[in-house]
């Protein structure tokens, strides 16, 4: 498409600075599988890579130290390797969708209430039905999260103003907070979501089995093809609405797609992890910084970026306070944070 | 397709006529101060003001020993009883000052950040004030050492707590220095170390003991409860200071709206003024987490509501106040009188202040498809 040299004249021309961009999204894909080995390898108990090689193909066995090896590789390193790579590249794309369907350089995963709508079908469900076994809460955060994400882009698409960035935005924050209100309540007045909440509301990619993984990532999956679709229209859109609409793009249809996108990523990410904040904000920076504002690339670099940072949390999580972990959402802000705003101080980042 | 363009010709029409009125609105001048006379913003202001004080008397007559609005109003203007007077000016003043005073603060403070960043979403809450006290309190609260115990009982649990979100703003504010401030690096920043005490927040809270962890919420929430004379006296001139400050360099502040080469074309030292400005917002936003724990969303909710209501295209500063410190006031009063067991101010303003600000933005909506 040659709209892009057009949209950006970069020096030394549109097709120098596309093998760029293709040439990095390659590097991050490789960091990542490397990264994704070496999480395999890290824990309480160190692996060898010919361990985890072992663990990873060799059939049962009867010695005693190869079970545990397997043992730990199939049903605690892969699954939690697993859910980091999903749920950051979840978190990360979401990130980089919502600043650009909200045209606002602050926004994050959390701002369309699926946070805020998860940690409260959580404190509900355990106030309610007495659940105690995080296994059982999962689907409803999920559902939590997804009803919170329908009603704030219903209530905004009342009447003409439809999907307008500022007032989705806006009836984000108020259905959010609305919610955080009503689980404080609740969990002031029952000590059992309380103690549920505090471990929840950390954030973290341990101890979620392949059921739960699998049906998030189809829902994941769902997410990133409809985000991938609507990334050329929203480019457009970036360019202002007369503008995109003069230009042939379904205001309304593009901005309904781009939300429910939106909605499944962040929302089947946070009922399988609990929220992780500011990773997605973070990286949609880091992601326009490095590739410009050009959405078809944007996208694509957050993703990875989201699962790097996320994988990268994990492992530094699993190796400061051993035998113990550091939950990976605390890490990613511990971590990420200090970089992050080492970044903003040199004046990298444009607001959008 | 035909239908949008005429009803785009239908705005254009409405801002031309609307602009027409504007030019013709009468400017006024004292000295070197110059107004524009805006009678819709003047009545909206005044309004607000009579609501404000009608709910904070009324306020301050409900409880176990309830007084009427008359004799509240006697009372405050010094008239009287002398039953009345002890229950309302040294039982009752306390809390519903500090309800006003955290309200107003937290109203300005938003108004000045939003209007500074260009940014509906900016708000206090993320120059990290609230959540470098938050992390403070929690720390004091759920680490019983030594050191910790000591703290609490020597300066008080809001006083650290304060000390620690005033820390937490100032570091925001000085990395954020650079060659002057900017609205956009200083918030960015301020979310990147809100994150990193969310963070520390949330592992604490992980740690700790669960009935520490029910005390520690409860201050995380925000609470009116047992104020003291002594807190509110400093935290109502602290704010009236920092008002007269924010009042002095607003009216600089206006042309900055229209971009910072215009503003500095008309004679605004702008990133003076900004830089001026943004740390009375953290200063004012501190004084308000001193008062009353962090109140979420009051500060981001105030101006935005102020704004549509007054119609007014940038965060109004004074009906901004105006707007937090009913919705704090009016948050509490509700939370005393008609809710069953006691919730924390924080919770209510936010169950209040949420669907109120939805339901102007669904107004708006519905309004533009009858133009």
């Amino acid at each position: 498409m040659s709209t892009t040299a057009v949209e950006r004249p970069l020096p030394g021309g549109g097709t120098e600075a596309r093998r760029h961009r293709g040439t990095g999204l390659g590097t991050l894909v490789v960091i990542l599988l490397i990264t994704g080995v070496v999480s395999l390898a890290v824990g309480a108990r160190a692996l060898s890579p010919a361990e985890v090689w072992h663990g990873l193909f060799a059939a049962a066995d009867t010695d005693q130290r190869l079970t545990e090896i397997r043992l730990i590789v199939q049903t605690v390193r892969v699954p939690r390797t697993v859910l980091a790579i999903v749920a950051g590249v979840a978190l990360g794309v979401g990130g980089a969708l919502i600043q650009g369907y909200t045209r606002n350089p602050i926004a994050d995963t959390g701002l369309l209430g699926v946070n805020a709508g998860a940690s409260f079908a959580v404190v509900t469900a355990i106030a309610l039905f007495g659940l105690t076994n995080p296994f059982q809460y999962v689907w409803f955060a999920f559902l939590g999260a997804a009803v919170a994400g329908v009603v704030v882009f219903g209530l905004s698409s009342i009447g003409r103003g439809a999907g307008n960035p500022l007032t989705l935005a806006l009836a984000g924050q108020g259905v959010a907070v609305f919610l955080a209100a009503m689980t404080t309540a609740i969990s002031l007045s029952d000590q059992k979501s309380l103690n549920a909440l505090r471990f929840w509301n950390s954030g973290s990619v341990a101890g979620v089995g392949f059921d739960v993984i699998w049906p998030v990532t189809a829902f994941i999956a769902a997410g990133l093809i409809l985000a991938l679709t609507t990334l050329p229209s929203l480019n457009l859109l970036n360019l202002g609405d007369d503008v995109a609409r003069g230009l042939g793009v379904n205001i309304a249809l593009s901005r309904t797609v781009g939300i429910l996108a939106i909605t499944l990523l962040a929302g089947a990410a946070t009922a399988a992890c609990g929220p992780i904040a500011f990773l997605g904000l973070m990286v949609a920076h880091v992601a326009r910084y490095l590739t410009g504002p050009d959405y078809r690339w944007l996208v694509p670099y957050a993703g990875l970026l989201g699962a790097l940072v996320l994988l990268v949390s994990d492992i530094v999580g699993r190796l400061v306070v051993r035998p113990g972990e550091l939950d990976s959402g605390v890490v990613v802000a511990l971590l990420g944070a200090p970089f992050f705003a080492g970044l903003v101080w040199r004046g990298k980042f444009k607001s959008a | 397709m035909n239908e949008t363009s005429v009803a785009t010709d239908a705005t254009k029409d409405a801002d031309t006529t609307k602009d027409a009125k504007r030019s013709v609105a009468p400017g006024v001048r004292l000295g070197r101060l110059s107004f524009v006379w805006r009678p819709w913003m003047v009545l909206v202001t005044l309004l607000l003001t009579v609501a404000t004080f009608l709910v904070f008397c009324v306020s301050i007559g409900v409880g176990d020993f309830p007084i009427g609005l008359s004799r509240v109003i006697a009372t405050i203007l010094g008239r009287g009883e002398q039953v009345d007077e002890f229950v309302i000016m040294d039982l009752r003043m306390p809390r519903a000052l500090a309800g006003l005073v955290v309200g107003i603060a937290l109203g300005v403070s938003g108004a000045i950040t939003q209007s500074v960043a260009r940014n509906p979403l900016a708000s206090p809450d993320i120059l990290g004030i609230t959540w470098g006290a938050g992390a403070v309190a929690v720390f004091l609260v759920t680490v019983s050492g030594g050191t910790a115990t000591a703290v609490v009982n020597s300066v008080g649990l809001s006083a650290a707590a304060l000390a620690g979100g005033l820390g937490t703003g100032l570091l925001v504010y000085f990395l954020a220095w650079r060659r002057g401030i900017d609205g956009f690096r200083l918030i960015l920043i301020g979310i990147a170390v809100s994150a990193v005490m969310q963070a520390i927040t949330t592992w604490l809270l992980v740690k700790a003991d669960i009935r520490d962890v029910a005390r520690a919420q409860v201050w995380l929430v925000g609470s009116l409860d047992n104020r003291s004379w002594d807190e509110v006296r400093v935290a109502l001139w602290c704010t009236l200071v920092l008002m007269a400050v924010v009042a002095a360099a607003a009216f600089q502040f206006k042309p900055m709206h229209l971009g910072d080469e215009i503003a500095a074309g008309l004679g605004v030292r702008h990133s003076r003024v900004r830089a001026l400005l943004l740390l009375c917002a953290v200063l004012l936003a501190a004084v308000a987490v001193g008062a009353a724990g962090p109140v979420a969303f009051v500060a981001l909710v105030a101006p935005q509501v102020a704004m549509r209501l007054v119609r007014f295209p940038t965060p109004p500063m004074v009906a901004s106040g105006l707007v937090g410190a009913l919705l704090l006031i009016g948050a509490d009063l509700i939370a005393r009188a008609a809710l069953p067991n006691s919730l924390p101010v924080g919770v209510v303003t936010a169950a209040i202040g949420g669907p109120f600000l939805i339901y102007l933005l669904v107004r708006a909506n519905l309004r533009q498809t009858d133009r």
